[in-house]
């Protein structure tokens, strides 16, 4: 993938909180209006900025789980008991609320259509293999979305590993190109996978290594860390795979 | 003038004067970041080596890394990700002893990583006393997801430049900028200056 130089100045702009609500138990979707947003890539993150009547200010990072066709921001928030932000971010925020917001940011975990076309190369049409644990699905949501809203003919799957049925987020964006798999518990009739994701699940459920998939896999650290490192085991080119950990801050902004 | 969020507070009462603007406490916790799987290289095959803009190649092998003079440092660290971690541990080899009587012009360095990951600084800041190259953490040897066998270690800067699983530096007389700054972090990433991204 071209390395795209994103060298322009990133200043703080104006969100307008259009929606606020519980997608789990545990994960809200916050809906933003962003007037002078300037588009994004599938995989793009943001971040977000807080401050207090006292000056004090809180900054988080968060993926865009939106397509860039969307003309919303959507992110997904995992509310962390004691937190500073997630809590706020949760139960406080309100439609109508404003919130400071600077972005795109990052442009190694992306993936958009215009890869395929890439002037005709060979390698344009490589599968894409997408792996997440629990809201690291985030970024997903928006390559899918816009896999879909642009009716790309790139070969795309993912392997999604979920608590509960429960816990699955954004249901009506999965589509039939998704493996979930219940690490905490089926419904009597769940006929899809369940347990962790292991050496067994990846060889089985994603894209051979000979086909020379474009790997992204986002997740809890330990989550990233296994997924990638069994992989490599399993014959993968590790320049292939990218990685994107949330719950980098330790699980608790 | 920053928009006040209606109902945000902070949850400290007194603000650690160790934590820059835009940072918080991780605590016990250290969190992992790469954007790429980690890379397993076995310590008879590893190497540090200098190169580019020097009067000729610097090579130590593991053995020879090693026996080189450590020292033993305690520091904060801060991630552009926004979380600081207090008086880390580490043990290695100043950047300063590996630079000890090379000749050269250069005043950039780029450290170049197994896997690929590179990044650009300023000779300047790894000199005098502000840099390492690190084997061991918290007295034990570095785990491979924290860059081991050896990692940069330029606390003062945005924890990105301190490159993990380093193999080397390229002294150069310009400025290349290297992964992460390619695709817009900025160039130097001074935390007490928020220099997160190009232009801040």
């Amino acid at each position: 993938m071209a390395r795209a130089a994103v060298q322009r100045r990133l200043t703080w702009l104006r969100a307008t909180v259009l929606e606020n609500r519980p997608e789990t138990a545990r994960v809200h979707r916050l809906l933003l209006d962003v007037p002078g947003w300037p588009g994004h890539l599938p995989g793009q993150h943001v971040d977000l900025r807080l401050t207090a009547e006292d000056g004090y200010t809180a900054q988080r990072s968060y993926s865009v789980a939106s397509a860039p066709e969307d003309p919303r921001l959507h992110l997904l928030v995992e509310r962390a008991e004691g937190g500073e932000v997630s809590p706020y971010l949760t139960d406080e925020l309100r439609p109508g609320d404003q919130l400071e917001l600077r972005g795109p940011i990052g442009g190694y975990f992306v993936w958009s259509s215009a890869v395929d076309r890439g002037g005709g190369r060979p390698e344009g049409r490589r599968p894409v293999q997408l792996v997440a644990g629990g809201v690291g699905v985030a970024p997903f949501l928006a390559m899918l979305d816009h896999h879909r809203r642009t009716g790309g003919a790139t070969a795309v799957r993912l392997l999604y590993s979920a608590r509960t049925l429960q816990d699955v987020l954004a249901r009506d964006v999965l589509g039939s190109w998704t493996t979930i798999t219940l690490t905490r518990g089926a419904p009597a009739d769940w006929r899809g996978l369940t347990g962790r994701i292991d050496r067994r699940v990846l060889e089985a459920q994603t894209f051979a290594p000979t086909t020379r998939p474009r790997v992204f896999a986002c997740g809890p650290t330990s989550f990233v860390e296994t997924v990638a490192t069994t992989l490599v085991d399993l014959g993968h080119d590790p320049s292939s795979i990218r990685l994107e950990r949330f719950g980098g801050s330790g699980d608790r902004s | 003038m920053s928009l006040i969020s209606r109902g945000f507070g902070r949850r400290e009462q007194r603000r650690d004067e160790r934590l820059p603007p835009g940072q918080y406490d991780a605590g016990d916790l250290f969190p992992v970041l790469s954007a790429g799987p980690t890379p397993r290289t076995s310590l008879s095959e590893w190497d540090l080596t200098l190169q580019g803009e020097v009067d000729g190649l610097r090579r130590w092998t593991w053995e020879e890394f090693r026996d080189l003079p450590r020292e033993a440092v305690s520091v904060d660290i801060h991630c552009v990700t926004k979380w600081s971690k207090f008086d880390t541990r580490w043990e290695g080899v100043a950047v300063d002893t590996l630079l000890a009587g090379v000749r050269t012009e250069a005043s950039y360095v780029v450290a170049f990583c197994d896997g690929g990951y590179t990044t650009n600084l300023p000779l300047a800041d790894v000199t005098d006393g502000r840099a390492w190259v690190v084997d061991t953490y918290d007295g034990q040897p570095l785990a491979p997801e924290h860059g081991g066998p050896v990692r940069l270690l330029v606390p003062h800067l945005y924890f990105w430049k301190s490159a993990k699983w380093l193999r080397g530096f390229a002294l150069s007389r310009f400025d290349e900028p290297g992964f992460w700054e390619t695709f817009g972090y900025h160039e130097r990433g001074d935390p007490w200056l928020e220099q997160r991204y190009s232009g801040d």
